[in-house]
């Protein structure tokens, strides 16, 4: 089999692919176990204050179903993040709308709503935070007077953060003050400073499959204590859901034991999320003596679990006449919602990529993640970048426009290349080509011509049509020091058979996981692709190889296969006598005469540090991601003044992402993230009102359908990677990071208007171009006034 | 309690069940045909499509007592002892299953196309699926998946 050809670059069918299109595959909420019950979980109606009482209408038979409180809780009452602010259950303070107070059980599913219904809590409110603004004010004015703490809605912690604020970063291009003061001669050396805002909403992830999870739970039968609990569910970490059993039962890790079942769709919503409702249903579990299955519906699903964090990011940036950035600053906050949850990943992520694929000479990023009294936001693909690079990309239009350059010239003048660093000071020692990357995207979308033509045909036409494009990359597995911190571990068994059976933690949900990692053995085995197994992702049997996040699959996770691999290899060569080249027949012999003679063959590798790669945490420098994909894209617009509509009508997607393992794959993942960014721009609003969720369901938060979207054409450059197995480098999240700012750039392509928040709905078009239209001067609204350093004239937005 | 008798992938059944109980949680509960998927349960999201006397429905938005005496067919009636059925299989060459929740309701939306327009048009593959949300792929390895399959069945000796 050597001399086949290659595995990796090929499209083998998804290894569970078959089940799924047979409809077999069992998701979650196809498995029943005996005995089983229903739970359901009791939310807050408040958004802020205190739990007064609690009453049982004596309508129902409480004796028939189990009822778990917070002091019924084990452990401890806390989810598993650092601070331990996020309690499993509310015990008395209420800190968003939708948090849980009480868990019931009972053996028909129907009779629980009757019940939930039947429970009445009062409150004593307080007024609740409910953006990032309110936040601050409320900092500010404790600031300003100690004593002035009635809004102050989240206490600071010893993990880090202060009140209000879970956390923040300063990262500076070298050492902070000289960095300062830099920057302020770059500013005065300028000929042009810019500065602009950008917003953007939350998202809701929309997997098709809510969450849901079975629980059950292993009693002592003389002391009624809690030996053991198994939780199996829809979701992407089954480790973190292991860690926060074993906080909230005390028990020890190899006692808790996490099973994923097929997941139908995840995107970063059931990466911390199935920690909460897996411990939920495993007290329900340890309260009724049964196995117990909760499954949320679409709309407590949308109302109570994470979305992607809303932003808002300042750029103040200082030109040269030239084209040249000079310096600048960027300031970056999310909206983290009531809990500090994952914000300050999400954080650190939004702020090492706020500096984009560009030079700055000088440049202080400050980023902050702001309580609110919102549910908790969380991980959504893209997890932070999204929100930065959209103010960026939009940022660098404007400049463009402000000095006189095409957003393409502008661009060009201050990519960064092979051998630069970046903002934290990584050297890219890979190769980096952006301006390749530009020119083909460009050709292939055929953009200059598009430009010109539309000019011409928007004078006589309702019907304004633009292209733009947004350049950017995404770094891929965990930022700075996180895949140390991971120490990731995965096996490679050879069964008795001689059948090779990867062994990870890393979960299918879609993405192809369980694809990807197979031809990785296969090609580094020398065996077919349909040879391979992979196990089951049961924590009590397969290895910690780390959360499947952060586009780190596919590279580290990867990586690690393939050298278990080829240590599995070397010791067959020398311990089974297997020959060098061998075919697949030669493997199985020696597999099976090595397990004769020396037992059970398992190969274990452990995540090692490539060893230049170095991150310092508290300078905030350093190499901050092993690899990073890079790409343009572009978007073709049509905005309908009639209806105010706005159509992508074309998108184009040129991705570097080191080696393409599987074609078909990788294109159904960048297209999928492509229509989510469309989605984020353009359709996907989260309506709050008092910190509630209003539109908490499908018919109401509108996601792209087949009709909505354009043909997306998805193009890649090949240039393989030192890290990853066969050259490859993470593909997950990059396609959420484009869209949306190369859709606004082509909108203002298209209208001459600026626009730079999203979503972008069309009353937000309407309401926009008629205020413009009703001024004297239209266009002449100067939200975000640049400078001309010459003659110190404030001007309004400038267009194309 | 009502008996409703009705076909079901080409065997007779004939249940008791509750008039309004969901047709959805007739297939999935009482029939254990679990292929058939709740993402809404408001008709939305198309993860719970069957075809009921050839039509595309909605099975979360049917009463039991609706389909007594229809002809059914879920996604486990596509396929035989041996072969996948060729929609089935072009969605799993071409990628056209990702988490595959949507898939079932998906094969049987495009099953509905097919046998209404045979060599559709990139239009109507549009249309005729927009009714099926689908949040992993962004629908275009579905339409490569649907192109497939239609080639494939106007192939003779399909
Ligand atoms: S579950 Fe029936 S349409 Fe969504
Ligand atoms: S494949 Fe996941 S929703 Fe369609």
């Amino acid at each position: 089999m050597s001399e086949t050809k290659s595995i990796l670059g090929s499209s083998p069918l998804r290894k569970e692919g078959r089940p799924k299109v047979l409809g077999a595959a069992q998701y979650i909420d196809d498995l029943t176990l005996p005995g089983m019950w229903h739970g359901a979980t009791v939310r807050s109606t408040i958004a802020r204050g205190t739990i007064r009482s609690i009453t049982f209408a004596p309508h129902i038979n409480w004796s028939e179903y189990a009822i778990v409180r917070a002091s019924d809780i084990p452990g401890e009452n806390a989810i598993v993040h650092l601070p331990k602010d996020h309690p499993c259950l509310a015990a008395r303070e209420i800190n968003h709308v939708a948090e849980p107070i009480l868990l019931l059980a009972h053996p028909e599913k129907s009779a629980l709503l009757a019940a939930k219904a039947a429970i009445h809590i009062d409150y004593d409110e307080l007024p609740g935070i409910f953006n990032i603004e309110a936040s601050e004010a409320a900092v500010a004015a404790f600031i300003n007077d100690p004593n002035d703490t009635d809004n102050i809605i989240w206490p600071g912690s010893s993990e880090g953060g202060t009140p209000n604020c879970f956390k923040n970063y300063q990262m500076y291009t070298g050492e902070a003050a000289p960095t300062e003061s830099a920057l302020v001669e770059a500013f005065e050396a300028a000929d042009f400073i810019v500065e602009g805002e950008y917003t953007t909403g939350a998202q809701e992830q929309l997997y098709i499959e809510p969450n849901g999870v079975i629980a059950e739970c292993d009693l002592d039968p003389v002391t009624g204590h809690v030996r053991g609990v198994t939780v199996r569910g829809s979701m992407q970490c089954p480790y973190y859901l292991v860690h926060a059993l074993t906080l909230v039962f005390n028990l020890p890790e190899e006692k808790c034991r996490v099973i994923q079942v097929e997941t139908g769709g995840a995107f970063g919503g059931k990466e911390d999320f199935p920690s909460v409702i897996g411990s939920h249903a495993a007290l329900l579990a340890m309260k009724s003596g049964h196995p117990v299955k909760i499954i949320y519906d679409r709309g407590e699903d949308m109302a109570a679990t994470t979305k992607r964090h809303p932003s808002r990011t300042r750029l103040r940036t200082a030109v040269s006449r030239d084209g040249k950035l000079l310096g600048g600053t960027i300031d970056v906050a999310i909206d983290g919602g009531a809990y500090a949850t994952l914000s300050p990943v999400v954080l650190s992520r939004a702020t090492i990529h706020a500096p984009g694929p560009y030079k700055w000479p000088h440049l202080r990023v400050r980023s902050k993640a702001m309580a609110t009294n919102i549910p908790p936001h969380g991980a959504f693909r893209g997890f932070g970048a999204p929100q930065s690079l959209f103010a960026l990309e939009r940022h660098m239009d404007k400049i463009a426009y402000t000095i006189g350059f095409t957003p393409e010239e502008f661009r060009r003048r201050n990519f960064l290349s092979t051998g630069d660093h970046t903002a934290t000071g990584q050297p890219l020692v890979e190769p980096v080509d952006m301006h390749h990357l530009l020119t083909r995207a460009l050709a292939d979308s055929g953009y200059h011509a598009k430009r010109a033509a539309f000019a011409e045909s928007n004078q006589h036409s309702r019907i304004k049509r633009g292209v733009g494009f947004a350049a950017f990359m995404h770094g891929t597995g965990f930022t700075g020091s996180g895949e140390r911190r991971l120490n990731s571990l995965v096996h490679l068994d050879i069964l008795a058979d001689g059948r090779p059976q990867v062994l990870v933690s890393s979960t299918e949900f879609g993405q192809g996981t369980n694809t990807i990692l197979c031809q990785v053995a296969a090609e580094a085995l020398h065996l077919p692709y349909d040879d391979i197994l992979i196990h089951e992702v049961d924590t009590a049997a397969v290895p910690n190889s780390g959360p499947t996040v952060a586009s780190r699959t596919a590279m580290i996770v990867g990586k690690l296969v393939e050298r278990a691999a080829n240590e599995v290899l070397a010791t067959l060569r020398t311990q089974a006598a297997l020959p060098t080249p061998h075919t697949r027949e030669q493997f199985i012999a020696a597999a099976q005469r090595h397990h004769a003679q020396q037992g059970f063959l398992r190969a274990s590798v452990r995540y090692e540090p490539p060893a230049k790669i170095f991150w310092d945490d508290d300078l905030y420098r350093g190499d901050a991601y092993p690899g990073y994909a890079w790409a343009v894209y572009v978007a073709e617009v049509a905005v309908d003044l009639n209806t105010y509509q706005v159509q992508v009508t074309r998108f184009d997607a040129l991705q570097e992402v080191g080696r393409v393992l599987h074609p078909i794959l990788a294109k159904g993942q960048i297209e999928g993230g492509i229509a989510q960014g469309i989605g984020y721009a353009l359709y996907e609003k989260c309506v709050y009102k008092d910190g509630h969720l209003m539109n908490n369901q499908m018919t109401n938060y509108i996601m792209p359908t087949s009709a909505d979207l354009p043909d997306i054409h998805v193009t890649f450059e090949e240039v393989p990677s030192l890290h990853g197995p066969g050259g490859a480098k993470g593909i997950g999240e990059l396609p959420m990071d484009g869209p949306a700012p190369a859709i606004l750039n082509a909108i203002e392509n298209a209208t001459g208007i600026g626009f730079n928040s999203i979503p972008l709905l069309p009353e937000d078009v309407y309401e926009r171009l008629t205020s413009l239209t009703a001024r004297p001067h239209g266009g002449a609204e100067d939200l975000n006034p640049v400078v001309d350093q010459a003659t110190r004239t404030e001007s309004p937005e400038v267009n194309a | 309690m009502t008996t409703i008798k009705l076909t079901i992938n080409n065997t007779p059944a004939t249940l008791s069940v509750s008039p309004i109980k969901r047709l959805l949680d007739v297939l999935r509960d009482d029939l254990h045909l679990t292929g058939t998927k709740e993402g809404c349960g408001e008709g939305e999201c198309g993860a719970c499509a069957i075809l009921m006397n050839g039509e595309l429905v909605n099975s979360c938005l049917i009463p039991a007592l609706q389909a007594d005496n229809a002809t059914l067919t879920t996604i486990e009636g596509l396929a035989n002892a041996t072969h996948l059925h060729p929609i089935q299989q072009c969605f799993l060459e071409q990628g056209g299953a990702q988490c595959g929740i949507c898939t079932p309701g998906m094969i049987l939306a495009t099953h509905h196309l097919l046998a209404q327009y045979p060599n559709p048009t990139d239009a109507q593959i549009r249309e005729g699926l927009a009714g099926n949300l689908c949040r992993c792929t962004g629908y275009m390895r579905i339409f490569e998946s649907v192109r497939q399959a239609a080639a494939k069945s106007l192939l003779p000796n399909h």
